[in-house]
């Protein structure tokens, strides 16, 4: 996973809350190879009854080519588990995500993909998100070692994340080399659960 | 005196492996289980060559990609789809998973499998790499759903990293009125939650009313935690939790039997046990509902009426209401009972276990569906138990077809799809835009709800209808 430290990219809103993971990324593309998937990329939402590009969807529009942060309405994400939400919109050029609230799933898969999201209030989510359609093409930055926003306004918010995703998205580390340096505390664990609940 | 524990409280310190000072949690995971959707986990794991830790604690069953027109992968047309079945055999056999496949009549959507086959019990900590993992827990274990990395982890490592989550208790007083089903309370709960109201949350559902449903209602219940926004959802377990369990095929036996009763009557919340947000609903005041948008929380009793978006005072919801009314081809005002549907689906993880389809076969008796109705069972076993109790002929009688079991047109991966622009009754747990396919208007409601809808062809209350 390559490290995220630091990021300055136009960034495109969203203006719906509960964009849902089938909205992201309708099933019917789910499983086919990675390089078609992408082409699956908010599908269905980004087109009227006609199968035409809504001139009035934000990342249809050409001023906001090569975003690469997304500033979404709450509870972004939502729905099913699929792995897919998060890495068609990263393989679409995405590393970072801005919401007042992630779905949970789609919040751990982001970590799992070294794309970051991050939780804003509800007010300053939707100031974003008004100024970014104000001033297409606009850029914002992020710089997660201070933990730090910065809108198209000048305006820097602190941002909060757990400690251990943090060191995991500077290092572009992922879990499951990090979890099996513990193995002897899971086999000691295990040997002592198994007793405990000897029926498994 | 001892430390008031929630039931969630006493599994999460139960499973600790480590816990990092920052609040991230290594849990030890009991039981994992893997659907088609899977071979991505699978590939992940292979291609770091690394081996899956504990097979035996895995069961495999594909479900999203089989066919519901036949039991065997010849009746899956699409090259892709049948790639992905394929491959969960090839990769359960590889590494020594327990898979229940196609023609095994275990097989089925994996929500509906694990209980049935006593894989899930109170107390354990499962996970799967699918949303509506959250069904586990209403035999009272802590069961959640998981990204596909996270799945090639546990594979990895037998564990999972969390963070705490807070704790929600919903609880449901009173007595549910005649005809009012599990459906209809996690409905009328997401309602006042909203889509989002259980973010962060694990929910435990409490009260009367709760304990009142049997346990395939609390599995309906528990499935549609994930609708509320919620990372897992339980009910303590109680006798009707043990009375299902018994003699199922992976349940412990004997003194194993004895043992585990000991453990499971010990995780029930202890009185005084404390939740970081308790909600109330009044179990006698629920009516049978129905969705009306496009986010499980839009929905309202059948005797509603389709709401105004200037109703609403927050803006992002106002605008919410407007696009949903829109891609559903309805109008402020409407009477829910004067929509007509054009499809009937009665199946899913949420609502495809035998309880359910005898619900929905009462209502089908001696009447014929107007529009074009499936019932799909969620298992194998469920499906013979269907057509033992004759179940079968009485759809097959009403007009309705009877398929193979599967996910089917829940998510419509399989090819089982509504058309664009129809109307769908459905018993699934999700409305979302474009889920039973594009353009695809989808309303959730319970199987009894589901097929008066068929028989009618409209949304009717299913109390109001009266003998054949
Ligand atoms: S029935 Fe629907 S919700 Fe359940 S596992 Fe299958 S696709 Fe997911």
């Amino acid at each position: 996973m390559e490290p995220f430290t630091k990021l300055t990219a136009v960034a495109v809103p969203i203006d719906m809350s509960n964009v849902d993971t089938d909205q992201i990324i309708p099933a019917r593309f789910l499983a086919l190879p990675r390089e078609q998937a992408k082409l699956g990329l908010f599908h269905d939402i980004r087109r009227d009854a006609a199968k035409q590009l809504k001139p009035d969807f934000p990342p249809n529009r050409p001023e906001y080519a090569g975003a690469a942060i997304l500033v979404a309405a709450r509870n972004f994400g939502c729905g099913s588990s699929r792995e897919h939400a998060v890495s068609v919109l990263k393989d679409n050029g995405f590393r970072a995500f801005v919401a007042p609230s992630f779905g949970d799933i789609f919040h751990n898969n982001c970590y799992q993909n070294g794309v970051l999201p991050i939780v804003v209030g509800e007010e300053r989510a939707a100031t974003l998100r008004a100024l970014l359609a104000a001033q297409p093409g606009a850029t914002m930055t992020v710089d997660l070692a201070a933990q730090t926003l910065a809108g198209p306004d000048g305006i820097v918010d602190k941002f909060p994340i757990d400690s251990f995703r943090k060191d995991c998205l500077l290092r572009g580390q992922d879990d499951i080399s990090f979890t099996l340096g513990h193995a002897a505390e899971i086999a000691a664990f295990e040997a002592a659960h198994g007793r405990e609940l000897s029926w498994l | 005196m001892a430390e008031a524990l929630s039931l969630f409280e006493k599994i999460w310190r139960r499973h600790v492996v480590i816990a990092r000072p920052d609040g991230y949690t290594l849990l030890h995971v009991d039981r994992q289980l893997l659907h088609d959707g899977s071979w991505q986990a699978f590939e992940k794991l292979a291609a770091r060559g690394i081996k899956m830790r504990r097979p035996d604690r895995h069961f495999a069953t594909p479900d999203h990609f089989t066919s519901t027109a036949a039991e065997s992968i010849d009746a899956i047309d699409d090259p892709i789809r049948r790639r992905v079945v394929d491959a969960i055999v090839a990769n359960t056999a590889r590494e020594g998973v327990q898979l229940f496949g196609l023609g095994d009549p275990r097989r089925g959507i994996v929500h509906v499998v694990g209980p049935e086959q006593g894989i899930t019990q109170p107390g354990l900590l499962m996970v799967c790499g699918d949303s509506h993992t959250a069904t586990h827990g209403a035999l009272g274990a802590l069961a959640f759903g998981i990204g596909a990395s996270e799945v090639a982890h546990v594979m990895a490592t037998q564990a999972i990293w969390q963070k705490k989550p807070k704790t929600m208790r919903i609880t449901v007083d009173g007595r549910l009125g005649p005809g009012i089903v599990a459906k209809d309370v996690i409905l009328a709960i997401i309602a006042r939650i909203g889509a989002g109201g259980g973010v962060g949350h694990v929910l435990e559902y409490a009260g009367a009313a709760i304990r009142g449903l049997s346990i395939e209602g609390r599995l309906t219940l528990c499935n549609m935690s994930i609708e509320a926004g919620a990372r897992a959802g339980m009910v303590a377990p109680d006798e009707k939790t043990f009375a299902y369990l018994e003699g199922r095929p992976f349940a412990p036996k004997g003194d194993e039997w004895r043992k585990a009763m000991d453990f499971w009557r010990g995780l029930p919340s202890d009185p005084g046990a404390m939740f970081d947000a308790e909600v109330t609903l009044d179990g006698d005041a629920i009516a049978p509902m129905v969705t009306w948008g496009t986010s499980p929380e839009d929905a309202a009793p059948v005797t509603a009426t389709v709401p105004d978006p200037s109703s609403y005072s927050d803006a992002v919801k106002q605008e919410g209401v407007r696009r949903a009314l829109d891609y559903m081809g309805l109008k402020a005002g409407q009477k829910l009972t004067d929509i007509a549907v054009d499809r009937v689906f009665i199946g899913s993880c949420t609502n495809a276990r035998i309880e359910d389809l005898r619900a929905a076969a009462a209502v089908a008796k001696g009447r014929r569906a107007v529009v074009r109705a499936w019932a799909v069972p969620g298992s194998g076993l469920v499906k013979r138990q269907a057509e033992a109790e004759g179940l079968d002929r009485i759809f097959r009688d009403a007009g309705f077809e009877w398929r193979e079991p599967g996910c089917s047109m829940c998510v419509g991966m399989n090819g089982d799809t509504v058309d664009a622009g129809q109307r769908c009754a459905s018993t699934s747990n999700r409305n979302f835009v474009g889920r039973q396919g594009p353009g695809a208007r989808t309303h959730l409601m319970s199987p009894a709800m589901a097929a008066a809808a068929a028989v009618t062809g409209r949304f009717t209350d299913v109390r109001k209808l009266g003998a054949a």
